[in-house]
């Protein structure tokens, strides 16, 4: 049995749709209540588990607040709510006649964590697109600006700024294992990447382990929804460029978004939510899309791609606008000896 | 006369506030307020029309699918374009998944827990209850979690993720379904089939089905031990506490049916209204009368309805809209599904007690076990190698609708399209009509009329009554107001 360091949590939601949580109860081996209990995780309160409601919630943020109860973990998911005209009215908490956003950060100064879960929570997310009608912002970012509503001066006690454990929504073990690393006081500043998520999970790209990646190598590329070829060229796909583990770890079992056959659009990015063209569809200029692969020189990918497009067997670029194999991979007779 | 306010609820998925007006006991008028505001339809306004693909399933994380297919239909019917017949199967199998999985959290993450409270501790049943469905440490929780994550294993098949895939388009899903993998979806569907025939239910799902009237149910009851099974338990409360006399509302009711195959849903569309009407979209209205909206005088049908946001109105209460159904309110849901479509044993419940805090979960649960039998059925009806999504193209000006019935009821989507881009995108979430404040007409929302008349017991200041009837309609609050 491991040590338990009895580190108290709290979890707050402001301007975000719950879908973190929700995800976090897909969690498996083992299940999310087992999960924290073994990193001896007290849930002070949560939105989706915990019993107490109306102002017994309001008397535990009071005691957090006059230091009553002490706060290891704050998790905030969904974004911080500015709107209208600064006041914070989008989003007052219950009973409180209060905006959320002066509870947040009242609590945030109290604990000796805090956490963004998801997206919104760390740059503001979906719910800072268009207009951004909510003058929603992260925790300590504001789409990829630092400052947020804590300000980029901001470090908890043990240093560490706000931990933004970005994506849309979160997989439930990016949050699970960063959580776990904290009960055992293992997570470092080190261990963050520039936009404060942890490098666990953003130190890989989507693209490793796609199950595309051999139409991906001969640019045999998908032309519509549920074709099965590369989805870089024509359908908007990101996952050569998003810094996220989603086909190593994998999603629900067995799935991620490519193995669901639609684009990756890069969710655990500031901004992701303007791309600044449809989502399903790659920006390009003069046939060449204008995005990248991480790290690859233009004229390298340019030379590459003619050439692996010239090279490309006819069993991927038939299967490649198919929505299943059409043409099997040759079977090479044994040569006899 | 006493005015309380209650709040924040969790467990209702988002922020809720109700201001209650309590006379000896008991509630004499209720106020129903959504206290968060993102502006999604604002958000919409002059994006590319697939955009919405992305951007309307994270209305709601707990609704997301149903979002997706609200979005993809409108899209669909902007365009004149008919999902192909395994595009249908797979949408109403990735639907379903999270409809059953959203009813399945409701009950014992969010419903249930309240009966394991102190309040309860000198009842009979209490140590059954407390032992099971305690928040956090019921027995319950550690085995409802793996089955319903292992259930949603789906979602990783058939959708790439949950919540918030694209896989669900106008045309059909993005993935392809092979022989193998039609293979390993009834396996899945097999396993939560045991887990609902052994905890939940104690019974096959064939004979929970069957049970076609009150003496059937009572008889069922009567047969089985208090702690048989999960619904047996429930029973048992609901008898104890007459939950039947809780949490009324209008009693009119409305789907706008749900899992559509060739065009016709299995789930029958319509109104009930004393008995069952055909439903008309166009008679549909949003009143802004008591919400904190403004620019907009009458109410609107929602392809001309209009959302900006006004925290200065005088009278407002909520950030939520008032719909309603030729000026009337409707309680939309899994109740509401099953006595459209006719289930004899809801039918007899609501004609004996209405719309109330049993039926309403019976509803639920009894759905379940119709729901997974249907997904046993479409999986089968799957053809491996037939495409799953066609494609289309979008007008640059035209308009669409889409319809879906989320676990808690009924979603519209209505979508406008000029010079290629969203003009206007209104969306009327199932708790928009369950949790609606009032309207021009000085008409209270479903939840309102609900709470009226809940009895307080010995020293609540917080009323555990009302937790159950708010409960009962399995509210979305991030999607009401979105």
């Amino acid at each position: 049995m491991a040590e338990r360091s009895g580190l108290n949590l709290l979890w707050l939601q402001s301007g975000g749709c719950g879908g973190c949580s929700l995800s976090m109860l897909c969690a498996e081996g083992p299940d999310l209540v087992t999960l924290f209990e073994s990193a001896g995780i007290n849930l002070l309160w949560h939105p989706s588990l915990s019993e107490a409601s109306g102002w017994e919630l309001i008397e535990l943020l009071e005691k957090i607040i006059s230091e009553e109860v002490s706060l290891d973990i704050l998790c905030l998911e969904g974004s911080v709510v500015r709107g209208p005209n600064g006041s914070g009215l989008f989003h007052r908490l219950s009973g409180t006649g209060k905006p959320m956003r002066e509870w947040i950060e009242k609590l945030a100064r109290m604990a000796r964590h805090v956490v963004a879960v998801g997206s919104c929570a760390a740059y503001g997310g979906i719910t800072a697109a268009g207009n951004n009608p909510s003058e929603a912002c992260g925790l300590q970012y504001e789409d990829q600006l630092p400052g947020g509503l804590l300000g980029s001066d901001f470090r908890d006690s043990s240093g560490l700024p706000v931990i933004n454990i970005a994506g849309c929504p979160v997989h439930p073990n990016w949050v699970t294992e960063t959580l776990v690393q904290m009960a055992f006081r293992e997570l470092q500043a080190g261990d963050l990447d520039e936009w404060g998520r942890p490098r666990s999970y953003v130190d890989h790209l989507v693209h490793h382990g796609c199950t595309r990646n051999e139409y991906y190598e001969y640019k045999a590329s998908a032309k519509k929804p549920s074709d099965l070829g590369c989805m870089m060229e024509h359908m908007g796909c990101l996952g050569t460029q998003a810094h996220a583990d989603c086909n190593t770890r994998l999603w629900n079992g067995e799935g991620s978004c490519l193995r669901g056959g639609y684009a990756c659009i890069n969710c655990t990015a500031p901004g992701f939510e303007e791309p600044g063209h449809a989502f399903t569809q790659t920006p390009k200029i003069a046939g060449i899309p204008i995005g990248l692969p991480t790290d690859m020189p233009k004229a390298w990918f340019v030379a590459l791609a003619s050439l692996s497009k010239a090279a490309t067997p006819t069993r991927l670029k038939e299967n490649a606008v198919a929505d299943h194999i059409r043409v099997p991979p040759t079977r090479r007779r044994l040569k006899k000896k | 006369m006493s005015r309380r306010i209650v709040g924040p609820f969790n467990r209702v998925e988002g922020d809720l506030e109700v201001e209650l007006d309590i006379q000896q006991g008991r509630v004499d008028s209720a106020r129903v307020s959504s206290s968060l505001y993102r502006g999604f339809e604002q958000i919409l306004q002059g994006k590319e029309p697939r955009d919405a693909l992305v951007y309307t399933p994270r209305i709601c994380g707990i609704c997301s699918v149903s979002q997706s297919v609200a979005a993809a239909r409108a899209l669909a019917d902007a365009q004149g374009l008919s999902a192909t017949p395994n595009g249908d199967l797979a949408m109403n199998l990735i639907l379903a998944n999270e409809n059953m999985a959203d009813h399945l959290t409701h009950f014992y993450l969010f419903f249930m827990p309240d009966f394991a409270r102190q309040t309860y501790s000198n009842e009979a049943w209490f140590p059954l209850i407390a032992e099971r469905f305690t928040a956090q440490r019921g027995s319950a929780i550690r085995e409802m979690l793996p089955a319903r994550a292992q259930f949603m294993h789906l979602m990783g098949l058939l959708a790439g993720k949950w919540p918030h895939s694209l896989a669900i388009q106008p045309g059909g899903t993005t993935r392809s379904v092979e022989m193998q993998e039609r293979a390993r979806i009834q396996a899945i569907l097999y396993g939560f089939r045991q887990f609902l025939q052994t905890r939940l239910f104690g019974d096959s799902l064939e004979h929970i089905v069957a049970l076609d009237s009150i003496q059937a149910l009572e008889q069922w009851r009567a047969d089985r031990a208090i702690d048989s099974s999960d619904f047996r338990l429930f029973l048992e409360l609901a008898d104890q506490l007459q939950l039947s006399r809780l949490g009324r509302a209008s009693d009119r009711f409305m789907s706008y049916g749900a899992y559509i195959l060739k065009g016709s849903p299995t789930f029958t569309q319509g109104v009930w209204d004393g008995g069952s009407q055909p439903l008309d979209t166009h008679a549909i209205t949003e009143d802004i009368s008591y919400s904190w909206m403004g620019h907009q005088k009458e109410p609107k049908h929602p392809f001309n309805g209009i959302t900006i946001p006004d925290a200065e109105i005088e009278q407002a209460y909520s950030w939520c809209k008032a719909p309603r159904l030729n000026g009337r309110v409707m309680e939309v849901g899994a109740l509401a599904r099953q006595q459209l479509d006719g289930h004899p044993l809801i039918r007899e419940l609501v004609i004996h007690s209405g719309g109330n805090v049993q039926n309403r979960v019976i509803a639920r649960l009894l759905e379940i076990a119709r729901v997974v039998m249907l997904m046993e059925a479409w999986v089968r009806a799957i053809k491996p190698k037939e495409p799953f999504c066609i494609q289309g193209a979008i007008p640059d000006e035209t308009q669409g609708c889409g319809l879906v019935e989320a676990a808690r009821g009924s979603l519209g989507h209505w979508l406008k399209i000029k010079r290629g881009r969203i003009l206007n995108y209104q969306i009327v979430a199932p708790t928009t009509w369950n949790f609606s404040p009032r309207d021009n007409q000085n008409q209270p929302g479903a939840l309102e009329l609900a709470l009226q008349g809940a009895q307080t017991r010995e020293g609540e200041t917080e009323p555990v009554s009302v937790q159950h009837i708010v409960r009962s309609f399995d509210p979305c609050m991030v999607c009401t107001v979105h």
